[in-house]
């Protein structure tokens, strides 16, 4: 027989109904044998008792339900934020309060590289919390004239790049007309750079180049370290292009015995049309694996709302900007839907603007009627400004909604003020309203975009403080249980796993996050402060410490 | 420079069709046509003479290839190349914004736009202008237009096609409005790179109301002057190519696709003359020799 482990804990909040708090949980094969006190546990015959969790909190292991593994790979650049931020090896970056900040901390980069022509990359800059001061090609001149340097925003939609970097793209000169590359007084580009058209050509003199939203070997081990970090057991990877290489390298990294998350990818629906992205999600599915769940599909109804390209219903943007762009026309959507309805293979839709997701609600209404599928879980992701009309719909529909909780605090002032105005900033992300209508909801962090990070994205749902401490739609928070709920269970719910993981309980794999506190006890700020000291995943022990 | 022209319109214009008329009919110009994705029909098969994952190789030294989320990307691979491709065709998503894929031609040296082709559904271009969701898209496809390609004019009315006409118009006053049938049009509507080339007369040109004919200059002329005459809605031409020699003795090349024009150097060995294609109800030999 296997051997059994019963680790014993301070307390274990299972998130079972049935018996939702416990002393002890036994394990067994990488799966949870049993859960309650050690007296009921010893029941199941020879075990080894395992202590070090006695004066820890045992939770599910978290389950992020939008997040790019891009992120593992970003951390090999300089960190440039305006936030304190972890990397994967646990060292905690200090937030950069101005230009200045960030040039120094670029030239304390620049100081340390040997090759001359390297470039040096930097991320997550955010112009908004730097008095909305450009930087300029100019200003990362200071750091080097010689070596082309790119520092992207935390959008991702924007590049500042210096003058090596746009001499080496062809580009240092006057004459350039192009409303993505905004152009200094001498007539040369500033160095600023909006959207993928003026990214790409230079993107690539200076380490980011068009793969980037492939994982590559090392970023995923170092996303998998930071999924240790954040108590994170299953993760999405929100979407990829999973060509045949990247997909081998997938499965042989989080295939390796160490390798601490299940990794859920999705196959972007772009380049190809509907039956062929669902044939190849068919074929991939049949790859699948424990720690590498192949099979699914996200498409693109929209853009950003702070990039003024999410699809707005009236009266739109609050500024007066016009509306944004398609990325994907009803009748594809439609198409796909019918597909993937057809063959069971699941499908997430990114909308940002009200119009987009009404313009999803009113194309898969008729694709299920044509296709009945009583549990599709097709999930709306972001979905940021839909009302209350919009969730009952869902509700009516049976889809699922994974709200972007964290970008209340990020960008909520700007919503506030700038994109959608004030009462619609109030119901931006409206987990109150999803759960009163009965519309399974998880919250997110579309790390790379806003930090991983499930504790502090409960935070987010159940405060919704914004980065200038207002509290904006208090009408529309959370309680700290349903937050818990919404980073376990209702995420895992949106992924049809929630028979695998998302609640400990016998029978489910043994993924637990291993808190230092209670998170039901903390108020105000505390929940977001907590400890996570690692994870168990499928049985396996992660200490974050021994990373 | 590679010209580079592309084709628009909303799901169901004729995109396709079209492109796959100019590879029938290519006649030795080497296309690179780069779509959004392949879909089951992207090309006719009798076309094909092999495919990969990535790339469709078309009778003729022409060449297919989907690009994606990343046109750019596609279009320096499309510059690299060789041999390189006479003339570059981006079959544009539905929902695609075709000047923002122009406007992003200015970080490609290799490449210069030869307009912006729109197809148009005479029976259903209004009514998807009038889209809840894709309205504006729609008219924002119509206004970017250099040439629209109104096509299935046999399915409609000569007056609802007087409607459609008007409307679109309205939409894009200079625009150039070329009426089709199952997107059949002389490929030099589409292409400026088959203006020019050997074809056994203008035999095509007789069941359209198009209609191609050469001007001749006699000696110098102000070449940005007469490129900007070619270009007014009153000349009645849809596209002009050709070479004059300038006063200061230097040789041009004028370009001109509807309202736009562009004149750029060109080396002294090309024979002066100027290839006009217009209406035939419109453009006027004599009057157009009277700018020269």
């Amino acid at each position: 027989m296997t051997a059994t482990t019963i680790y014993s804990a301070k307390k274990i909040i299972t998130m079972n109904p049935s018996r939702p708090d416990a002393s002890h949980v036994a394990v067994r094969d990488g799966r949870i044998l049993a859960v309650g006190d050690l007296a009921e546990l010893e029941t199941w015959g020879d075990y080894m008792l395992d202590e070090r969790f006695a004066d820890k909190v045992l939770m599910p292991g978290f389950v992020e339900g939008h997040a790019h593994t891009m992120e593992g790979t970003l951390w090999r650049y300089v960190y440039c934020g305006f936030f304190d931020r972890m990397d994967p090896d646990g060292k905690s970056w200090d937030g950069l309060k101005s230009i200045e900040a960030v040039l120094d901390r670029l030239k304390e980069a620049e100081a340390k590289m040997d090759d001359p022509d390297a470039p040096l990359s930097g991320w997550s800059l955010d112009p908004i919390y730097l008095d909305n001061k450009r930087v300029t090609r100019q200003d990362l001149d200071s750091v080097s004239s010689t070596r082309p340097i790119g520092v992207l925003h935390a959008s991702g939609h924007i590049l500042n790049v210096n003058s090596k970097a746009l001499e080496l793209a062809g580009l240092l000169k006057t004459g350039i007309n192009h409303p993505g590359m905004p152009l200094g007084a001498d007539g040369i580009p500033t160095g600023e750079l909006y959207g993928p058209d003026t990214m790409t050509p230079v993107g690539e003199h200076v380490g980011f180049n068009r793969s980037l939203t492939d994982s590559d070997e090392q970023g995923l081990r170092d996303f998998g370290k930071l999924c240790v970090r954040t108590g994170v057991t299953t993760i999405t990877d929100l979407a990829a292009r999973l060509e045949d290489d990247s997909v081998e390298a997938m499965l042989r990294v989080t295939g390796e015995p160490q390798y601490p998350a299940r990794v859920v990818p999705l196959k972007f629906f772009m380049g190809a049309t509907a039956q062929e992205t669902v044939d190849r999600v068919l074929a991939l599915k049949e790859k699948a694996t424990d720690m590498c769940r192949l099979g699914r599909i996200k498409a693109v109804a929209d853009g950003s709302i702070q990039g003024f390209s999410a699809r707005m219903r009236w009266p739109g943007y609050h500024n007066g900007a016009p509306n944004g762009l398609w990325y994907t026309a009803p009748e594809q959507l439609a198409e796909l839907y019918r597909a993937a309805l057809k063959a069971d293979v699941q499908v997430h839709t990114h909308t940002n603007g009200d119009e987009a997701t009404e313009m999803v609600l009113e194309t898969l209404e008729p694709a299920l009627r044509e296709v009945p599928h009583p549990d599709h879980r097709f999930t709306l992701q972001h979905c940021q400004l839909a009302d209350a009309a919009q969730f009952r719909k869902m509700k009516a529909l049976n889809m699922c909604v994974n709200l972007f909780a964290n970008h209340h605090f990020y960008w909520g002032d700007e919503h506030y003020r700038l994109t959608v105005g004030p009462e619609r900033a109030l119901r931006m992300n409206a987990c109150r309203t999803a759960l009163d209508i009965g519309v399974p909801m998880a919250i997110h962090s579309d790390a790379p975009v806003t930090p991983l990070g499930p504790l502090f994205t409960a935070w987010a749902a159940v405060n919704r403080i914004t980065a200038s401490g207002r509290t904006q739609g208090e009408h529309e928070k959370i309680a700290i249980d349903e937050a818990l709920w919404a980073i376990t269970l209702g995420a895992a719910y949106t992924l049809h796993m929630d028979d695998e993981v998302g609640s400990i309980e016998s029978g489910k794999k043994a993924d637990f996050a291993v808190l230092e506190s209670d998170p039901r006890e903390a108020s105000g700020d505390a929940l977001k402060e907590i400890s996570v000291w690692g994870t168990v995943q499928g049985g396996r022990v992660f200490a974050a410490a021994d990373l | 420079m590679i010209p580079v022209t592309v084709i628009g319109g909303y799901l169901g214009a004729g995109k396709t069709t079209l492109v796959n008329h100019l590879l029938r009919n290519a006649n030795g110009v080497r296309l690179a046509v780069l779509v959004n994705e392949f879909g089951e029909l992207a090309i006719d098969e009798d076309l094909i003479e092999a495919q990969d994952d990535d790339v469709i190789s078309i009778a003729g030294g022409c060449v297919c290839c989907s690009f994606g989320s990343d046109l750019t990307a596609a279009l320096a691979d499309m510059a690299a190349m060789e041999p390189k491709p006479d003339h570059v065709l981006i079959e544009s998503s539905g929902v695609a914004i075709p000047s923002s894929i122009v406007n992003s031609l200015v970080f490609l040296p290799s490449f210069r736009s030869d307009g912006i082709v729109i197809l148009a559904d005479a029976e259903t271009v209004q009514k998807s202008a009038r889209d809840k969701y894709m309205g504006d898209t729609v008219t924002r496809q119509i206004s970017d237009a250099d040439i629209i390609l109104l096509n299935k004019v046999d399915l409609v009315s000569k007056a609802a096609l007087d409607a459609t006409r008007m409307w679109l118009q309205v939409q894009n006053r200079e625009v150039r409005i070329v009426e089709s049938t199952q997107s059949v049009v002389p490929p030099e509507t589409v292409l400026d790179s088959f203006i020019g080339r050997a074809r056994s007369g203008g035999e095509h040109f007789e069941a359209t109301h198009l209609d191609m004919l050469t001007l001749m200059p006699q000696g110098a002329v102000d070449a940005d002057a007469l490129a900007a005459a070619l270009a007014d809605e009153g000349a009645g031409l849809v596209r002009a190519k050709g070479f004059v020699t300038r006063s200061d003795g230097r040789k041009a090349l004028i370009q001109v696709v509807g309202r736009r024009y562009d004149v750029t150097d060109a080396s002294a060995e090309k024979a002066d003359g100027v290839v006009c294609l217009g209406f035939k109800d419109v453009m006027s030999r004599d009057a157009l020799e009277a700018l020269v």
